[in-house]
């Protein structure tokens, strides 16, 4: 069962230790395409560790990472040409506009143009940011700078999509926007979605959920089949108190 | 790939225009020197003839190659900052996940950040011009791949060296430990056997020094000659400088594999 290949996202056996520090330890779970799975982890958990290797800044070579079918190993460019990510740190370029971002990132995976600006509307249009296109993104709210980089994300038209705590800073109401917005993007275009939190309010009860503590999975599952009768929030200070 | 080069040049060329304070910055550094240290100094030292000039020069004249240097090195050390910048920042990240080799992402970077540097150097020989410090007609021209050369030396020290740097706050080391002693301990503000008279030693590390050579390439070019050795060293210094920090950027070692 481990040798299997899907579109979606693969995560076999990883393991990673800055020096002597294990920061993941023997870390597998997979995610099927059109799936929104939580990593929802405490602070150090290893969850940036882990999005790291995923977008290949860091390499490893214990275990093995399949991104929409693609070794990241062995074929790294198509894997990368293949997810879109969502950064922690904010990406956007504070003196250029929405849309001469938008353009950046669209030229860094080869797409330049007509078919880049088709491209640029329809992702902008589809996070409602058409008109904000020629807006310098010093002059947006934290929400909107957000919902920039995940327009961004949709460019190349990725398969998998990674976001590392994408709310960040974001006030409640905006988060919640944001967290709709992407599962319905994962449903409509039949993605692979995996969004790193540590906050159990935003894992709806049927989000797929990989609960992530001191570099082990401690849970693997559907949301409500994790949590039982309890709610997540308390469910989670249990899983990862035990240590 | 293409596309991709020409992005990353564009960005960095947006991006300078927003920032108009760090192209006056990088123009009234060299001129002071030019107009303020030079004219005090012109009585001080004596220069004899020493290829590539033909007759006797003024002080100004002999450091306006040196100043080219400045100008290139202050602007490799300020893209190492940004670098370094836009990795807390994140924008690396963005960089570097992008389907192309990790390489050619960094040698576009390169390119685009020296392209800003010789856009400089230019409007400085400009001004310079204008207060009569002028050059052969074909020195403008011929200089621009001694520029073009020197430049991507020293954006590929700033690369190396922003791979190494792990946190902005270090920056001023930079300062104190690369760029002092690289424009100092060079033959941007004396020649070389002037340099000799006082201390042998010292004339040795200046001869060792890359940005001696970048200098003297430049000093070289400005007068349509081709220093040969200069060239070579210089070329020498880039390609290790850029072997290096494509090892620091490797994501199988390099400094990314740190915890951030």
């Amino acid at each position: 069962m481990k040798s299997q290949s899907n579109n979606g996202l693969i995560v076999d056996s990883v393991s990673f230790s800055y020096g002597r520090k294990e920061a993941l330890k023997d870390v597998s779970f997979t995610v099927e395409p059109g799936q929104f799975c939580a990593l929802l982890g405490p602070n150090g958990a290893g969850k940036s560790t882990l999005f790291a290797l995923l977008t290949r800044l860091i390499t490893t070579r214990q275990g093995r990472i399949e991104v929409a079918g693609h070794n990241l190993l062995k074929s790294p460019r198509k894997a990368l040409a293949s997810m879109g990510v969502v950064f922690q740190q904010p990406t956007l370029d504070l003196d250029l506009t929405v849309a001469q971002n938008l353009r950046y990132f669209a030229a860094l995976h080869g797409l330049a143009g007509r078919d880049a600006a088709t491209r640029i509307d329809a992702a902008l249009d589809r996070l409602a940011m058409r008109d904000r296109a020629s807006e310098k993104v010093r002059a947006l709210n934290g929400g909107h700078r957000r919902r920039t980089e995940i327009a961004r994300t949709l460019l190349h038209d990725p398969k998998v999509l990674l976001l590392d705590e994408p709310t960040v800073g974001l006030d409640a109401a905006t988060r919640q926007s944001i967290t709709a917005h992407v599962h319905e993007i994962t449903a409509e275009n039949h993605l692979t979605t995996l969004w790193a939190t540590h906050l159990t309010d935003e894992v709806g009860p049927t989000d797929r959920l990989v609960i992530l503590h001191q570099g082990r999975i401690r849970a693997d599952g559907i949301a409500a089949d994790i949590t039982g009768p309890t709610p997540l929030a308390d469910r989670f200070l249990t899983l990862t108190e035990a240590a | 790939m293409i596309a991709s080069l020409i992005a990353i040049i564009a960005r960095e060329a947006l991006r300078f225009v927003h920032q108009r304070e760090r192209f006056l910055a990088a123009l009234v550094r060299p001129l002071v020197w030019l107009l303020v240290f030079a004219a005090g100094f012109r009585a001080a030292l004596g220069l004899s003839i020493i290829p590539p000039y033909q007759t006797y020069i003024t002080y100004e004249t002999y450091i306006v190659p040196g100043l080219c240097g400045m100008i290139l090195l202050f602007n490799g050390m300020q893209s190492s900052l940004s670098l370094v910048y836009d990795r807390e920042m994140g924008s690396m990240r963005l960089l570097l996940t992008s389907p192309q080799p990790r390489w050619w992402l960094l040698f576009s970077k390169l390119i685009g950040s020296t392209a800003i540097s010789i856009l400089q150097v230019y409007a400085f020989l400009a001004i310079a011009a204008l207060f009569g410090i002028t050059l052969p007609a074909w020195g403008y021209v011929t200089v621009l791949p001694a520029l073009l050369v020197a430049g991507l030396m020293l954006g590929a020290l700033g690369l190396l060296l922003s791979s190494f740097i792990k946190q902005l706050e270090n920056f001023a080391g930079v300062m104190n430990f690369v760029i002092f002693p690289m424009f100092f301990l060079s033959s941007a503000l004396y020649p070389l056997w002037k340099m000799a008279e006082s201390s042998e030693l010292l004339h040795d590390i200046c001869a060792a020094n890359p940005f001696t050579h970048a200098v003297e390439l430049i000093r070289f070019a400005l007068y349509v000659d081709l220093n040969l050795p200069a060239l070579g060293w210089t070329m020498l210094a880039t390609a290790l400088f850029t072997a290096a920090a494509l090892w620091g950027y490797d994501p199988a070692r390099g400094t990314m594999r740190r915890k951030t």
